[in-house]
Order: structure tokens, then C-alpha cells, then sequence
């Protein structure tokens, strides 16, 4: 699908100590970012994490306390949204409910005074990309969730705008349509060539989509990578914990006998990493077992701290049996319990101490 | 046995609608059937029944010079009033829905005028339009020298006094609607077509205007009805004159029914009046319909 009339470079995004606080409540705090130009990267965070806000405040709908905003090398903190040449897919959608699809998705060239000829090629390209040509008279309020999404998506790259942003956008959705939705959204943003930012609470479409996410806690950056990187090299327990299904064990170093020397230390390794090793380094009881067809997940107690291991389901386990566990050293990661930083250098040292 | 169970179902469900049905016959459907015989009848004076004469009630009433006049200070009085009173309650809806200090203080202020009884309003505005010393004199006076001058005792002016009471009077009611009507309208709206570069006049006109809609309708037809069913203000403010300057429909009626004992040419004048107001309501629905988007 080859459109080359329907195209638009990127432009970078910098965001240098961006605030936004109400009153007592710091919703973000002093956040710098960079989102290299035709980049997908997703802002990724638990709710109430400052995403939202931050998108808002990318946007120009919402003022920024302190810091500065630049779009393509441009200062544009104290700009409003429309001088800011971006779009916007929301969440609700927001589309105007009393115009039809093709004047909801030619709303903003009608505003910019396009002529009516190229309007209408341009609506034509945007409608056969989406599958949207037999809808165009149609008011929202007739269409089914996914139609109403395209044409929000519609109306967002009409404009060929450098940069578009996403709101949750298919956090209204049900599963599969939002699984062809997530492969639909990255294709267009790879062939339209648009710095996007997407703002998401659910891992796994940032993991699957962006080339870049930003994970935020209470308003903070807690890590900005590579999804592979944030999986590998998870930067604090947070973002150990956030990313991966389930989440990463993390032990207190104290938990395995031949590491009572090093408490300061969180420990962490994923579920998956985990096998059956006779005199291996863990030695667990299992409390309860969870078969999911492909393995088994078995929630294990060792020094009263519990854990999850997904095992194969060739091995038979029950709860109460107590089993020896081991891993690779190299997935194995240490996290400071005091500054919650990770610490690279000490992996050898405490694979070498677990495996003596 | 199944047949007994059903009539007294039936008389239980009559006997529930028994006391709504009353109320509603003898209030609006009795008078309202009386009304229209009444105006083919001649009124009954002491000795003298009345007797069915037909349309010459109606013959009357095209032949009477008061009645078109009537008729057309009504007109005047809809023009003046109800586009001036929709507009303004647009105006106050979308400034106190903003954020402004206040808020609620300017929401109450400008719902007043509804609250305040019409002939309390009208004894008010009957001070400010005092020849002389009223607010209006003394404000016109000071600041341009203009003589001494009786809004409502001028044949030219008494319509449009009268007029901007009812505007007063209106707007603010108007108001509480628009001011729901916003309120109902998503804030991601706006905020998509900031996105795409439309400024606040653009806005206005192209989301939250045709949104406004159905409100705008319903305002409307209570307007029209309004401005023909107001008329308290009028007994306090002119009585109707000077020479029936300032006489609204509704008004003749009284006048014609209640003053000069006339009643079977007040039931005329009131069967002409319904008709017009049914006329009016069908229009407007067929009018607007085709203009609204209902969710």
C-alpha cells in the first residue's frame, strides 16, 4: 500500500524538566525526554503516573508548570495546540457527533481553508487506506467501536501532520479487535513516516508497538528504552516489576543462604528464566500450582519470600513438594535497595556466590 | 373465573388513572371542547340565552380593527423578544460556564429575573421607566441632556418597553437550559478541534452551536409560547394602551371575556389563538428538524 501523497516527515520532541503541579499535587516532575524524529514511542506507566498529563501537556492542552517543550528544535512551551501542527487521537474518540464521517475526518482541512478539490483527494487516499469508503456518510453515532477508531485515526492523519499523538486509544476496545488495531496503528506509522506518541497503561502494546518506551511512576521517569532493553535490562525493581507477565520475582539477597553476607540487595529474575536443577541455588516449596496448557505456573516460597516460576508441563509438580531451582547467571539482575538503581557490575560477583 | 380476574384488573387500572384523568377533563380538555362550541354560540345576557349563530363570532373577529392590531403587536412583540432573549441567554451560558471567579454568584444573578414574580418585575421596571426622575431619565439625562420622556405612555415606545422587560425577564430562564445543554457537551470535543486549528469563533459555530440544537428548539418553542401566553406585566406596566399600543393577544381576550363580559367572543378569540399556537409548535418542529442532531 504504497501512498506517496499521503506522507509526512517526523519532527523530534525534547522535553526538558516539564512540571505540571496543582496546588500540593506534582502530577509530573521535572520529566526530560527525547523522541527522535518518525519514532513510536509509547509513554507507559500504572494510571496516575503523569502520562496522560504529559501527552496533554506535548499537546498544548494543558499549561506547563516549569520546564520547556520543543517540537523540531522550537520552543513551544507557551503555544497553543493549533500552532503547534500536531494531531491527536483521544481516547473517547471525540468525534463530533453531528457531522458525518467524511466531515469529521476533513474537519481540520475545511478549518485550514484547503480547497475543496484537494480535500476531497485527500479524503479519498485516507478513506480506501482505512477502509472507510462506504462509511463516509454515516454520522458516529452509527458506526461500531473499531469504524468510530479509524475514523478518529482518520481525522488525525489527514492532516499529514509530523506528529501524532494517541491518547489509550484502544483501551475501548475488545481484545482482538484491539490486537488488529495495534498491528494497523504501527503499520501506518511506519508507512506515513510520523513521530508518534502513545500513551498507554497496557505493557504489552507498548512492548509490541513502539521503538521507545518511556515508563513513568508518580510522575517521574523511571526508565526510557528499547522495549527489548526495558525487558533485559530493567533500570529499578519498578520497571522490573511493571514489564513482563508475570512480573519479575525480586528477593531480598538475604533470601538465599549463600548470599547472607550482601543484604543491601534486591535480586530479581523472571519467572521464565527459572528451571528444575538439582542442587541448583534456590530450594522452594511449592504453595500453589496454576496450569495454563503450554506450562504450569507454580507460586514457591523460599525464606518466606513468595515467587512465581513457570515451569514445563512435563514434569509433574504439586503443592506442598519442594523443588531445586536454578537459572543462567546472566539472568540474573541487582537492584541497590537503597537508591533502587540496577547494578550491572555486581551480577558476576553474586552469580559466581550463588553457583559456588 | 379468567374474565372476572380481567375486569378487575381493568377497573383497578382505570380507578389508578381515575384522579390524573379528572384533573386533566375538567381542566384542560372540558374548557378547552367548551371553548370551541362557545364561539359558535351568542352570549347569554340576563333574560336572553344564548343561541347558536354560527360563524358570525368569526366574522366579527376578521372585521375587527383591535383584533389585527392585536395580532400584530404580538408579531412585533415575538420578533423583539425571543431571538434578543435566545441570543443574549446563549451569551450568559457560555460565560458562566467558564471558569471565572464568581461563578456561581453571576449564575444566580442572571436566574433572578425567572425566580422574581412578573408583577413584582413590572412594579421594578415601572419606577425605572418613570417620566422624570426613573432610572432611565436620570441615566439619559445625565449623560446627554435629554429631556423627560414616558416610555410607556408613548404609542411608539410602549410596545418596546415592554419588550425589554420580557427580555429581562426570559433571558436569564433561557440561560439554565443553554447552560445544561453545555455542560452535556464533552470537553474532548473542543479540545480535538483545537487540535486542528479551529480558533474559539470556529468552535462556536461549527461544534458547540449545532450541538446547542435541540436545546435551541426547545428554548424556542417555549419562547413563541411564551410570547404569546406573558402578558402579567402588561396589566401593571400599560394596561394595554395607550390605544391598545401595547395589547398582546392573550390580553384582548382578557379584556374582551373578563372586562366587557363579551364571552362568547373572548371563546372566538381564544379558539383563534390556539390555533395559531399549534400552527406555530408544528412549524417549528418541521422547521428545526431537519437542522437538529439528537443523540
Amino acid at each position: 500500500m504504497a501512498n506517496d501523497a499521503l506522507s509526512s516527515s517526523g519532527k523530534p520532541i525534547v522535553l526538558k524538566d516539564v512540571s505540571r503541579v496543582w496546588g500540593e499535587t506534582v502530577a509530573v516532575d521535572a520529566l526530560s525526554i527525547e523522541i527522535p524524529a518518525g519514532s513510536f514511542t509509547a509513554l507507559l506507566g500504572p494510571s496516575g503516573c503523569g502520562k496522560s498529563t504529559t501527552l496533554r501537556m506535548i499537546a498544548g492542552l494543558e499549561r506547563v508548570s516549569d520546564g520547556q517543550i520543543l517540537i523540531g528544535g522550537e520552543d513551544v512551551t507557551g503555544k497553543p495546540s493549533s500552532k503547534r501542527d500536531l494531531s491527536m487521537v483521544f481516547q473517547s474518540y471525540a468525534l463530533f457527533p453531528h457531522l458525518s464521517v467524511a466531515e469529521n475526518i476533513i474537519f481540520g482541512l475545511k478549518v485550514r481553508r484547503v480547497s475543496r478539490a484537494e480535500r476531497d483527494q485527500r479524503l479519498k487516499k485516507v478513506a480506501d487506506l482505512l477502509g472507510l469508503s462506504l462509511l463516509l456518510e454515516r454520522k458516529p453515532g452509527q458506526l461500531s467501536g473499531g469504524q468510530q477508531q479509524r475514523v478518529a485515526l482518520g481525522r488525525a492523519i489527514i492532516g499529514e501532520k509530523p506528529i501524532c499523538l494517541m491518547d489509550e486509544p484502544l483501551s475501548n476496545l475488545d481484545a482482538k479487535l484491539r490486537h488488529e488495531m495495534r498491528l494497523e496503528i504501527r503499520s501506518l506509522q511506519q508507512q506515513l513516516g510520523f513521530t508518534m506518541v502513545y500513551v498507554t497503561h497496557d505493557q504489552v502494546e507498548a512492548i509490541t508497538m513502539a521503538d521507545q518506551v518511556v515508563l513513568l511512576n508518580k510522575g517521574q521517569l523511571e526508565q526510557a528504552a528499547k522495549p527489548r532493553d526495558l525487558y533485559e535490562k530493567p533500570a529499578s525493581p519498578f520497571a522490573a516489576r511493571f514489564i513482563g507477565t508475570p512480573p519479575m520475582n525480586l528477593f531480598p539477597a538475604n533470601a538465599f543462604k549463600k548470599l547472607c553476607t550482601a543484604p543491601d540487595f534486591q535480586l530479581g529474575v523472571r519467572p521464565e528464566a527459572m528451571r528444575f536443577e538439582d542442587g541448583g541455588p534456590v530450594s522452594a516449596s511449592i504453595r500453589a500450582v496454576e496450569y495454563l496448557g503450554a506450562d504450569i505456573l507454580a507460586d514457591c516460597v523460599v525464606a518466606e519470600t513468595a515467587f512465581q516460576v513457570r515451569l514445563p508441563t512435563t514434569r509433574p509438580v504439586s503443592p506442598g513438594e519442594n523443588i531445586e531451582l536454578g537459572f543462567d547467571p546472566d539472568a540474573l539482575h541487582v537492584f541497590d535497595a537503597d537508591t533502587g538503581r540496577r547494578r550491572d557490575d555486581l551480577v558476576p560477583e553474586f552469580g559466581s556466590l550463588l553457583r559456588s | 373465573m379468567r374474565s372476572f380476574k380481567l375486569r378487575r384488573d381493568w377497573i383497578h387500572g382505570w380507578l389508578l388513572l381515575l384522579p390524573a384523568l379528572v384533573f386533566l377533563f375538567a381542566f384542560t380538555h372540558i374548557p378547552a371542547v367548551t371553548t370551541l362550541i362557545n364561539s359558535f354560540f351568542s352570549t347569554p345576557r340576563g333574560r336572553r340565552p344564548s343561541k347558536f349563530i354560527g360563524l358570525d363570532n368569526y366574522e366579527r373577529m376578521i372585521n375587527d380593527p383591535v383584533f389585527w392590531k392585536v395580532l400584530w403587536n404580538n408579531l412585533w412583540f415575538a420578533i423583539g423578544t425571543i431571538p434578543v432573549s435566545v441570543a443574549l441567554a446563549i451569551v450568559m451560558a457560555l460565560w458562566v460556564n467558564e471558569k471565572l471567579a464568581g461563578r456561581s454568584f453571576v449564575r444566580m444573578a442572571y436566574f433572578t429575573p425567572t425566580v422574581l414574580p412578573l408583577i413584582a418585575v413590572a412594579n421594578i421596571w415601572m419606577f425605572f421607566y418613570t417620566p422624570g426622575f426613573g432610572l432611565f431619565d436620570q441615566i439619559t439625562g445625565a449623560l446627554f441632556g435629554w429631556p423627560a420622556s414616558n416610555y410607556l405612555g408613548n404609542p411608539d415606545t410602549a410596545l418596546n418597553a415592554i419588550i425589554v422587560v420580557t427580555v429581562w425577564k426570559e433571558a436569564g430562564f433561557f440561560m439554565i437550559f443553554y447552560l445544561a445543554a453545555l455542560q452535556a457537551i464533552p470537553v474532548s470535543l473542543k479540545e480535538a478541534a483545537q487540535i486542528e486549528g479551529a480558533g474559539r469563533w470556529t468552535i462556536f459555530w461549527r461544534i458547540t452551536f449545532p450541538l446547542l440544537m435541540p436545546t435551541t428548539l426547545f428554548v424556542c418553542v417555549n419562547a413563541v409560547i411564551n410570547s404569546f401566553r406573558l402578558v402579567d406585566h402588561i396589566f401593571i406596566l400599560t394596561d394595554g394602551g395607550p390605544d391598545n399600543a401595547s395589547a398582546l393577544l392573550l390580553f384582548y381576550i382578557y379584556e374582551v371575556a373578563f372586562r366587557f363580559w363579551e364571552t362568547a367572543y373572548g371563546a372566538t378569540l381564544t379558539v383563534a389563538l390556539l390555533i395559531l399556537l399549534s400552527l406555530l409548535a408544528i412549524g417549528q418542529f418541521f422547521f428545526f428538524d431537519r437542522k437538529v442532531h439528537y443523540k
